[in-house]
């Protein structure tokens, strides 16, 4: 077979088969939104509506529990919310897309890849419609303040978004295929995404704990929040996608900016290559391991 | 290796083996994993599904494939349409598919006929387009004009398996496999059903048929394979291998019948000896 061929024809089980199938990813998505709101009288209203009830609900209770003041706080807290629910929703998803559609991997084949990706781009398409919460929050704010919060800025949500995309596809690969061999993935990952909401920042801010060692260092104890701040901001690829998303919707807003909302030039590298190595790693084990569903599901 | 453009095989199958885990347990948590990993008890009792079969069909042939149950038929169906990837071996497929065994294997309950006709489309490997240009012709063979927007659910299953069989013969695959219980609602639609599929032989698509009665083996096959626990017994010429399994099986049967009575006779006696005792 010549080179043009082989870049032509994509490997039986590779990724890049998926776009033999494009039109059922489409139908795929199609269903899963389709069906989420079949038969609900407000329908896909309920994308906006219900990010936007959480919203207030959190606001109100964390405004009273926090003392700290964070500017546009409601959007503040529904920018980074909405970013962590279409990554957790999108891996959790994916995690049971193998073991439910038993019977279609019984029968058919199909490039496996689909059933996690669908469930993931479904998860996206959500968070594009949630968006509308977003864009409500602002205009209530552009009037009550008497300015325009909205800026050509917002636009630089998109490349963030991608990386959110491209980093729950490996992820939830890789998740889905170990949960069909280990059941209790399911279980380990529902506890472990509490967790990472609170690593997260979503009603906090990290600022929190920089002000925190400060105290430490002056009472001469060991800095642990500075370890903390750290580990969120380094090691939680998703509190990068979750910073950068805030960069351009609630910084422009906000005034003048404290040092820990600013994207530095690591966050954007290492968000970058977390969402490849993410990928990376999730399409290698799926391949490796998507004959022997058959044999376990 | 430069490729001919049309291959002599349509099908081609060399040492394909199949391998499965006959483990007494299924392990499908970490804790049983980690439990067993430590006792050493991951044991893995393998158990070959099909072993060594080779197999090439030539297009337009009709082979069938017989043999007792459990003897792997459906494994070796499950194996060409590329659901089980053979542990060992090769396969070639040189054609698109249409599986008539699991009718409507990808309708989904809750989404209307109309929905579920472009998604098993799809799932078939067609786009959207190709599905919309043939669309009335696959809901006037279904007979479902007036269901179109009902969901699948409220089908009766005589419709689900019309709607099933009208998506999968949408387009003139190369190759047709099909189950000989294929029994796909009424009398007329059935007859519609065959004559659909001799049509599709008549244009020289290749045929794969599972059938356990050999009349109808060697009426619609001119060429047959034999399996038996996983392995070929015989392939060649229908009449041939049919005659021969036919005669196995009534050998077996015979010898059944004679060991039956053997043991029979035997028990007899036993008791026979035991009332005589007992009289003593």
């Amino acid at each position: 077979m010549t080179l043009a061929q082989r870049l032509k024809e994509p490997k039986e089980g590779s990724f890049r088969e998926v776009f033999k199938y494009k039109d059922l990813l489409v139908q795929l998505v199609t269903r899963d939104i389709k069906l989420k709101y079949r038969r609900s009288f407000l329908g896909y209203v309920w994308s906006i509506l219900n990010p936007l009830l959480i919203m207030i609900i959190m606001a109100v209770v964390f405004s009273f529990l926090f003392r700290r003041e964070i500017v546009y706080f409601p959007i503040y807290l529904l920018a980074g919310r909405s970013m962590f629910e279409f990554v957790n929703t999108a891996v959790s998803k994916s995690l049971n897309s193998i073991t439910d559609n038993t019977s279609l991997l019984k029968k058919t084949y199909v490039s496996k890849f689909m059933f996690p990706l669908s469930k993931i781009t479904a998860s996206m398409v959500d968070f594009v419609f949630s968006l509308g919460a977003l864009i409500i929050v602002m205009v209530f704010y552009s009037i009550k303040d008497g300015t325009v919060l909205f800026s050509p800025w917002n636009l630089g949500i998109v490349p963030v978004i991608i990386q959110g995309y491209i980093f729950a596809m490996g992820l939830g690969f890789l998740l889905a295929q170990l949960h069909v061999f280990f059941r209790d993935i399911k279980y380990i990952y529902n506890a472990v995404s509490i967790m990472w909401m609170y690593c997260s920042a979503i009603f906090y801010d990290v600022g929190m704990f920089y002000e925190k060692a400060q105290e430490q260092l002056t009472s001469g104890a060991v800095p642990i929040a500075q370890y903390l701040a750290w580990i969120i901001e380094r090691l939680n690829p998703l509190y990068i996608y979750i910073k950068e998303f805030r960069f351009f919707i609630w910084a422009p807003m906000a005034g003048e900016l404290p040092a820990w909302a600013v994207p530095d030039i690591w966050d954007v590298l290492l968000g970058v290559v977390y969402a490849l190595l993410m990928f990376a790693i999730g399409t290698f084990f799926f391949r490796r391991s998507q004959d022997k569903f058959i044999l376990y599901i | 290796m430069e490729e001919k453009n049309t291959p002599e095989y349509i099908i081609e199958l060399e040492g394909v083996t199949v391998r499965y885990n006959k483990a007494s347990e299924k392990i499908d948590n970490l804790k049983e994993y980690f439990v067993k990993l430590i006792k050493h008890e991951l044991m893995y009792k393998e158990f070959l599904a099909l072993q060594d079969i080779d197999l090439k069909i030539k297009k337009g042939e009709a082979w069938a494939i017989i043999g007792t149950n459990g003897s792997g038929k459906s494994t070796l169906l499950k194996v060409i349409s590329r659901i089980l990837k053979p542990y060992r071996g090769t396969l070639k497929v040189n054609g698109s598919i249409a599986s008539l065994i699991e009718l409507g294997a990808g309708i989904d309950q809750r989404l209307t006929a109309r929905e579920n006709i472009y998604m098993n489309g799809c799932i078939l490997g067609y786009t959207k387009k190709f599905i919309a240009e043939r669309f009335d012709e696959i809901v006037e063979f279904a007979e479902l004009e007036d269901f179109l927007d009902t969901p699948v659910k409220n089908f009766s299953s005589g419709m689900k398996s019309r709607l099933g069989f009208s998506v999968a013969t949408m387009v003139k695959p190369d190759i047709l496999i099909v189950d000989e219980v294929l029994s796909v609602g009424d009398v007329l639609f059935r007859k519609k059903c065959e004559n659909k599929m001799s049509e599709m032989l008549n244009n020289g698509t290749t045929l794969l048929f599972v059938s356990h009665n050999m009349e109808t083996v060697k009426k619609m096959c001119n060429k047959a394979i034999w399996l038996n626990n996983g392995k070929t017994v015989m392939q060649g010429d229908a009449d041939t291998v049919c005659a021969e399994y036919t005669g196995t099986i009534a050998d077996k049967k015979a010898k059944e019948k004679k060991e039956r009575a053997k043991k029979e006779a035997e028990l007899k006696k036993q008791a026979e000896e035991l009332a005589a005792k007992r009289k003593k």
